[in-house]
């Protein structure tokens, strides 16, 4: 009941600041099952993206939060859980890891100490029981440790929700986005049934930039594009290049 | 029918106002809608443009509609549910201005100042009638305020340019918005309670300069005085629709505190400054290379921006105000 009306007055605030329009230029707005991947450039941008989704998909659609800012405070965490229902990653999984834009996951980071060409070249998960060459999704799924970052995502898509991720990791600065982590061609992989959406969050930086409180009234838009479909035999840098370009591209229609 | 009209209360007066707009307004929207149903069957080449007309129409019509229902709504529910409407309507034009106006995180402070203290503080002086300080309270104190919380920011690029804009923004979205309500107070001897009527002298006039300015305009096309800026602004038609607007604001002199002649000087002032104000702001679309405020320029329905409806009003409001309240020695 709480959370009800948490989310009418957050709908009703967000609205009243940024308009939050969706411009759907690639595909309807479909309860089908998707993953909507976009540019991330402020912690409102789940806000936003959530906002702009209508009522039908916003219920089925939750959004990838960073546990560890969003559950920093008991108020952040009950907004997260009870009103976003949303997914908690552990953004601090690897922090060993070099600053070489490559998976959030350990076993690439051993093949990294290995081999530094591996990050730009490497395949799918090497695990030795499956064949190298094409492991089915099912075993893809079945691999994957428990305490890998995108374990809780997983699980969300398997109990047939639809996700938004940002694959950059984190917000970024510049105009254009960083270079994707490789989560979203693993989770393309575990389930090619899942529609990939590409959207550009434009103008949520300037509402609430880093460091600042108090929101400013700025339009803001989330322009959702073409899906894009992970090729059969393609590889993972060329793959999320190409999602970084679908999303990029958004900028300008 | 004079007689029954002037012995009617002023309430009484300004609903009758209402019925005759909204019975108006329902002529019209019924009078399009049928001749829509007709050009359905044509299907020539032309009627492409001809349907693009009729959009057009019918997003001029609909914002009719709102604008009116929004001033029923204002003046049934009082001056203070009045002055926050016109603060609502200030809040999102400003949101639109500033949208298209590029700012730089240092300006943050700046901005949530803008339009979380100073619009609310511009509307509650005017609700108020504090109406000296609220004639200076941005031109003199904002002026300074703001580029300070900016300086404080530590960011000197492009300051002057961002500064300006903001400043721009606000002067006309807030500055000038909050002079229609202001209207709604002003008190003319003899003339309590029917501020209501002002405002609407003052819209009607103002949209009659405007419709008639852009009809003439594209019905007798002429030499566009300023191209780069303004692909319809011509002198011809400008001075019709200043004439017209002016016309008709003689012939509303019953409905006004003013003698036919003030009434008349009245409503071109108002038009001159409205016409031209928009002509302005579309040399600021023009600049940030949009043809409306909105949603980025683009939005997919056609439909301009609410900054673009009203930006003749917020140019016209305050010569207006302040004309009537030096002549009339307010």
């Amino acid at each position: 009941m709480l959370a009800k009306l948490m989310s009418f007055l957050l709908l009703g605030i967000v609205r009243f600041l940024t308009g939050s329009q969706a411009r759907w230029y690639g595909c309807p707005p479909k309860a089908e099952q998707r993953i909507y991947f976009a540019n991330h450039q402020s912690h409102a941008d789940m806000v936003l993206i959530w906002a702009a989704l209508p009522e039908e998909l916003r219920s089925i659609t939750r959004p990838i939060a960073a546990k560890d800012y969003w559950t920093k405070t008991p108020f952040r965490q009950w907004i997260t859980t009870a009103v976003f229902n949303a997914v908690y990653v552990d953004r601090q999984a690897t922090p060993a890891r070099p600053a070489a834009p490559v998976a959030a996951d350990p076993t690439v980071t051993q093949a990294a100490a290995a081999d530094a060409d591996t990050a730009a070249a490497g395949g799918p998960d090497p695990s030795p029981e499956a064949p190298p060459r094409a492991p089915t999704p099912e075993e893809l799924r079945a691999a994957l440790p428990e305490s890998d970052p995108l374990a809780p995502l997983v699980r969300a898509l398997e109990s047939g929700d639809s996700i938004v991720i940002f694959p950059e990791g984190t917000r970024g600065h510049g105009d254009e986005p960083q270079a994707f982590k490789s989560g979203l061609f693993k989770l393309a992989q575990m389930f090619p049934q899942v529609v990939l959406v590409p959207a550009w969050i434009n103008n949520v930086q300037r509402v609430m930039p880093k460091g600042e409180v108090v929101p400013v009234p700025i339009l803001c838009s989330v322009t959702f594009g073409t899906p894009i479909q992970l090729e059969a035999g393609e590889e993972r840098r060329p793959f999320l290049d190409r999602a970084r370009r679908a999303v990029i591209a958004l900028r300008e229609v | 029918m004079n007689q029954f009209l002037r012995n009617l209360t002023a309430t009484q007066q300004i609903g009758a106002l209402f019925l005759v707009v909204f019975g108006i307004l329902s002529i019209v929207t019924v009078w399009a809608f049928v001749r829509n149903l007709r050009e359905h069957a044509s299907d020539d080449p032309e009627a492409e443009a001809r349907a693009l007309e009729a959009k057009r129409f019918w997003g001029l019509l609909k914002t009719s509609w709102v604008m009116a229902t929004v001033f029923w709504v204002g003046w049934v529910l009082g001056e203070t549910v009045a002055t926050v409407l016109f603060a609502i309507v200030g809040f999102f034009a400003l949101r639109e201005f500033i949208t298209l106006s590029p700012t730089r995180r240092g300006d943050h402070r700046s901005l949530v100042l803008a339009f979380f203290v100073v619009l609310p503080l511009q509307f509650w002086l005017v609700g108020s009638k504090h109406f000296d300080l609220f004639t200076v309270f941005i031109p003199v104190y904002v002026f300074l305020a703001l580029p300070v919380v900016s300086a404080l920011a530590n960011d000197p690029q492009r300051f002057l340019e961002r500064n300006a804009k903001l400043q721009w923004g606000i002067m006309v979205c807030v500055y000038g918005m909050s002079h229609v309500p202001a209207l709604l107070l002003l008190d003319f001897p003899g003339y309590r309670d029917k501020g209501a009527f002002l405002v609407f002298f003052l819209v009607f006039v103002v949209q009659t300069c405007m419709l008639v300015q852009h009809l003439l305009g594209r019905r007798f096309p002429h030499k566009p005085v300023a191209p780069q800026v303004s692909q319809s602004f011509q002198w011809t038609s400008w001075l019709a629709g200043v004439a017209a607007g002016g016309l008709a604001g003689g012939l509303l002199t019953f409905i006004t505190p003013f003698k036919p002649g003030q009434a008349l000087g009245m409503a071109l002032l108002a038009c001159v400054a409205g016409s031209l104000g928009h002509l302005v702001m579309k040399a600021l679309k023009r600049d940030r290379g949009i043809t409306s405020w909105g949603m980025q320029g683009m939005s997919v329905t056609g439909a301009g921006g609410l900054l673009d409806r009203v930006d003749a009003l917020c140019f016209a409001a305050p010569v207006f105000f302040h004309s009537a309240r030096w002549y009339f020695g307010l």
